[in-house]
């Protein structure tokens, strides 16, 4: 009997991306929640270079890197396909999961230390990025047309963080107004069962942002 | 396919331009060459690549790819009857892609830090470079099962995706007077590093060290003098 082990971490949009990928092929797995101030002996020895969650393991192999892990689930369990077939659209899914971890994710996270004007210039930054994502959903039930795939899956965990986290900072980064294609698209996968067994419950969820945020404050102090 | 099916915008110092280059060259595959001139992008460019405005893009009947490496799988994918570029079995793929994200993200970054570094600074980004390899040997050794390259006993999608760094890697040695790639200390990669670069997929497409050096000096040169400007 195959064996598969997930090494994640219960508020981290990686991890619940690689549980809704398993979830959506019916893949049994076992999971292992990492303490990431004190990580596991087992998770260093399976991600010795960058010491990080997610981690599958499948039959006692190690795969690191969450977009390695999506691939990797969606060529081992045939079912439901996650990618498109095409290759020019599989092209276009990997280019924009890309650019949503190298550059929206990591401006979005800039304007937790920025203050006042230069906040202000960072939120106008993402806005512009998402915007593209916004004209790549056009009209669509979902990124991937009109199932769920493997562009839904990247994004949709670190779009609901963002929102969620402005329950804390009142950073908005998806307005309605702004980004009406996206945030349908958020309500849309929020009423999906299996969607919302991998989100965190919310106040846990604010109450570990509100936790998080303190203490990078404290620390800079 | 007629060459005007298929063209690829790049310059010649771009390790990420090899890339695609090597692997049409595998599939045999024509295509047209458009060279970016230095200091403007073409229209072409700005065009069919508007997030990121830059090179490589391949252009296959007037559709824009863009990202070297998503480009290889395109490639890879597109002429399927060639030989294969990507390993066949899942968890081998898993862990070429692993590696070239890893080249990508945390490797090759400490050789642009390299060349503007000095003093303490230089020696530690040497030494992460120099750890960096070190890993990269392990994965080797790991990877090729005792044949010639990451991909076995033919150039793979991780020979690509590091190999189009070694130009830059030998023209840091030269700029920086400092060894990286050592053949006592990373036996496998050395000879690797040379098998590679002379393979005939290869040997075309990587640009000659001594005109990276000339072409790194003067990028060294405007940051160097960009920043003295601005203190």
């Amino acid at each position: 009997m195959a064996e598969v082990k997930l090494f994640g971490m219960w508020a981290s949009p990686f991890s619940h991306t690689v549980e809704l990928a398993l979830k959506l092929k019916g893949v049994q797995y076992h999971y292992i929640e990492e303490d990431l101030s004190n990580k596991s002996p087992l998770l260093l020895e399976y991600n010795p270079v960058h010491k990080k969650i997610p981690v599958l393991v499948h039959n006692e192999k190690p795969i690191a890197e969450s977009l390695v892990i999506l691939e990797y689930i969606d060529e081992t369990w045939q079912n439901n396909p996650l990618l498109p077939k095409d290759p020019y659209d599989r092209a276009i899914a990997r280019f924009w999961a890309k650019f949503f971890h190298e550059q929206i994710l990591p401006t979005a996270l800039k304007t937790i230390a920025a203050e006042g004007k230069e906040q202000e210039q960072i939120i106008e930054q993402v806005y512009q990025k998402l915007n593209f994502l916004e004209n790549e959903l056009n009209g669509k039930d979902f990124f991937g047309g009109g199932s769920i795939g493997y562009l839904d899956i990247v994004v949709f965990f670190i779009a609901r963080a963002f929102q969620v986290n402005q329950e804390v900072t009142q950073v908005e980064l998806i307005s309605k107004e702004k980004l009406p294609a996206i945030c349908k698209w958020i309500e849309k996968l929020l009423k999906i069962d299996v969607v919302n067994e991998c989100i965190p419950p919310r106040e846990k969820h604010i109450a570990f942002i509100r936790a998080h945020l303190e203490a990078a404050k404290s620390s800079s102090n | 396919m007629a060459r005007t099916e298929l063209k690829l915008l790049g310059a010649w110092p771009s390790p990420y331009v090899m890339r695609p280059r090597i692997a049409l060259n595998i599939k045999s595959v024509d295509y047209e060459f458009l060279q970016e001139t230095f200091g403007s992008k073409s229209q072409l460019l700005l065009e069919s690549n508007p997030v990121h405005k830059k090179i490589p893009v391949l252009i296959h009947k007037g559709k824009p790819i863009c990202e070297s490496l998503i480009i290889v799988e395109y490639i890879d994918e597109t002429w399927s009857s060639g030989p294969s570029i990507l390993p066949s079995d899942p968890y081998d793929r898993a862990i070429a892609k692993f590696w070239g994200a890893y080249v990508d993200e945390k490797w090759f970054p400490n050789l642009r830090i390299l060349s503007t570094a000095e003093g303490e600074a230089k020696d530690q980004v040497i030494g992460t470079i120099v750890e960096g390899l070190d890993l990269l040997e392990d994965a080797f050794v790991k990877i090729s099962k005792g044949k010639t390259f990451f991909g076995g006993g033919q150039i793979g999608y991780l020979d690509i995706a590091f190999g189009c760094y070694l130009g830059w890697l030998r023209a840091s040695e030269k700029m920086s007077e400092v060894k990286l790639l050592d053949e006592a200390k990373t036996p496998g990669l050395a000879k690797w590093a040379d098998t590679f670069s002379s393979h005939p997929a290869v040997k075309d497409v990587m640009p000659e060290v001594d005109k990276l050096v000339e072409y790194g000096k003067s990028l060294v040169a405007k940051y160097r003098a960009a920043k003295a400007a601005s203190s």
